[in-house]
């Protein structure tokens, strides 16, 4: 680990001061501190964020809910408004990690977690996102976990976050605060793509914080879960995931939310699957046939074809269990 | 064991007897692991000079957290986790040190009543924290409950993994997930034993919750 020196902000001015001046913001320090120990993560000054108020869960005057960057994941997950809201957000947060590292992480560390992709772990490998320019060990190496949609010729990762498939699918909105004020853009435009500039991630400027997440009204009822496929059952990352959420009036589905997890470079929203089951009645077929439209424009690797197949299965699983069976 | 050496040098306790004038052993070499990690990425990663500074010029804070009990003050290098904090300058080698990257649990401890892994947590960041580790649990030579359930249920082998089991599963416990046997495997995932003893951890937890 390099030498870094260490602040705590004592208010969210003096973070943005900090920040500004190149300070790296530490939350929960779970991909932080794990990164700079591999040395992927170098940072000069770390500043200590969780003394700042954002730690609180509140329905919004629309109806929807703001989930505070500083909630931590076992604190969001537990909260009886995401549980009764959006149970889709809870199940992913509860299918993340493990206990001890759920206390720890944080909302806004959350959708900032970087890529497990190891060649991008490993400083002794080539890799495009930890080092500009120098070539993706993964596009001929072992890629068995790594992305089929959302790829370039430069990486390959996947976005590692299951949280992050919820928010997506549910569209929500990250609320931003920087020295020049407050801002909120759409999590479809907050993570981004490869491209061939795999090492931008964040539509985040210099110094900015996220104060929060904030997840719209949907209309009601609303049915949401999250089914995620590992290589084991717990405390792994998703092969593949879907996040699923249907509103159910007069036996029509009358919107659907649904994106998918473990298979994209970023959370990867599903429009086509959702345009296939608004107006319909729930069915057996009407899963089968959704579902298929899950995998459009997967680009497949050496050791990855499986999950082409796999992320349908996932998703007409999941559609079958939030949208029942007929 | 270089593994068992700390990734980050620790500064002598204030107030302690060990002189500050100069690195000690243990920090030369602990500085040498940080700044081998840079070498041996050779040309390409090479860091500056600059980023790897000598002990003792590398940045360190004061910090004051209570232990089991007890208040310590210590000056860290900000690159100390709570880990090598308690084992390396606390001797207080009860917790383990598995993977250091938080894919274990062997390292598992409560930082204000909450289980968290203290290879991923910074000392720097626990001012005025209260921190509990295996050796805080018991009460003279009365095991807590859970040390008692372990021994009960023989639910070790090597026993490597078990301190940050049992303060996991005090967690566990605390936080209400053992309304059955796959609600605790779920909830003590976070854990893993490679000598397989889960079915007998489960039973232990389960005890201890009164549900035996
Ligand atoms: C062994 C292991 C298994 C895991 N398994 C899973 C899993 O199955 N599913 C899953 O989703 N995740 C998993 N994770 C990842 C974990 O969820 C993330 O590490 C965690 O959510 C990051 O949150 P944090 O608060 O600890 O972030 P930190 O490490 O503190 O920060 C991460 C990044 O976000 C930035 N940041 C943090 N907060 C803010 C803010 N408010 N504003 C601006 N920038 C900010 C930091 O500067 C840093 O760059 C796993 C992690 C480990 C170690
Ligand atoms: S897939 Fe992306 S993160 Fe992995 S080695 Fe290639 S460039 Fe790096
Ligand atoms: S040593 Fe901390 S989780 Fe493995
Ligand atoms: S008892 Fe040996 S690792 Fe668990």
């Amino acid at each position: 680990m390099h030498p870094f020196s260490f602040t705590k902000a004592a208010n969210t001015r003096e973070a943005l001061d900090a920040g500004r001046h190149g300070g790296r913001y530490i939350a929960g320090g779970t991909t932080l501190v794990d990164l700079m120990r591999e040395t992927v993560e170098r940072p000069e000054t770390l500043v200590d964020i969780s003394d700042l108020p954002m730690r609180d869960v509140k329905v919004t005057e629309r109806g929807g809910l703001r989930i505070g960057a500083l909630v931590t994941m076992s604190e969001a997950a537990a909260h009886p408004k995401v549980r009764s809201l959006y149970p889709v957000i809870s199940q992913a947060l509860e299918l993340s990690a493990s206990a001890q590292l759920r206390n720890m992480a944080t909302i806004g560390g959350n959708i900032m977690q970087r890529t497990r992709c190891t060649y991008f772990r490993d400083v002794t490998a080539d890799c495009n996102k930890r080092e500009p320019g120098s070539g993706c060990a993964a596009l001929e190496g072992f890629n068995r976990t790594h992305a089929i949609l959302g790829t370039s010729d430069a990486c390959v990762a996947t976005h590692p976050s299951d949280a992050a498939v919820a928010f997506a699918a549910l569209e929500a909105r990250v609320h931003l605060l920087g020295s020049d004020g407050e801002r909120q853009v759409s999590f479809a435009d907050f993570l981004l793509r490869p491209g061939r500039t795999p090492n931008r991630e964040q539509a985040l400027r210099r110094g900015e914080l996220i104060t929060g997440v904030e997840i719209p009204a949907l209309p009601r009822p609303l049915k949401s879960g999250y089914l995620k496929v590992r290589d084991r059952q717990s405390y792994e990352f998703a092969l593949t995931s879907a996040a699923v959420a249907l509103h159910v009036r007069g036996g029509v589905i009358r919107e659907a939310k649904v994106a998918a997890g473990g298979v994209g470079t970023v959370p990867w929203k599903l429009p086509a699957v959702e345009r296939h089951l608004v107006g319909e009645r729930p069915s057996e077929s009407l899963w089968t046939a959704a579902a298929a439209k899950a995998a459009e424009g997967a680009r497949p690797l050496q050791h990855n074809r499986f999950k082409v197949e796999l992320l349908k299965r996932t998703v007409e699983r999941q559609l079958r269990v939030v949208g029942g069976s007929k | 064991m270089s593994s068992e050496l700390p990734d980050s040098a620790v500064s002598p306790p204030s107030g302690a007897g060990e002189s500050t004038s100069g690195p000690s052993r243990r920090a030369v070499i602990a500085t040498g692991v940080a700044v081998g990690g840079v070498v041996v990425a050779g040309g390409t990663f090479l860091a500056g000079a600059e980023e790897a500074p000598a002990t003792g010029t590398a940045p360190s804070s004061r910090v004051s957290l209570t232990v089991n009990g007890t208040r310590r003050t210590v000056t860290v290098d900000n690159r100390t986790s709570l880990l090598d904090l308690l084992r390396e300058h606390f001797d207080l080698t009860g917790s383990k040190k598995g993977c250091n990257a938080g894919a274990c649990g062997a390292c598992t401890v409560l930082v204000d009543g909450q289980r968290v892994n203290s290879c991923l947590t910074l000392a720097v960041r626990l001012e005025g924290a209260e921190v509990t580790t295996i050796e805080g649990l018991a009460d003279g030579d009365q095991l807590h409950p859970l040390q008692q359930a372990f021994v009960d249920q023989d639910a070790f082998q090597c026993g490597y993994c078990t301190p940050g089991q049992i303060m996991s599963g005090v967690g566990c416990i605390k936080e209400g997930h053992t309304g059955s046997p796959e609600e605790i495997r779920e909830w003590m995932s976070g854990n893993i034993c490679r000598c397989g003893c889960y079915v007998k951890i489960v039973r232990a937890v389960e005890q201890t919750a009164g549900r035996k």
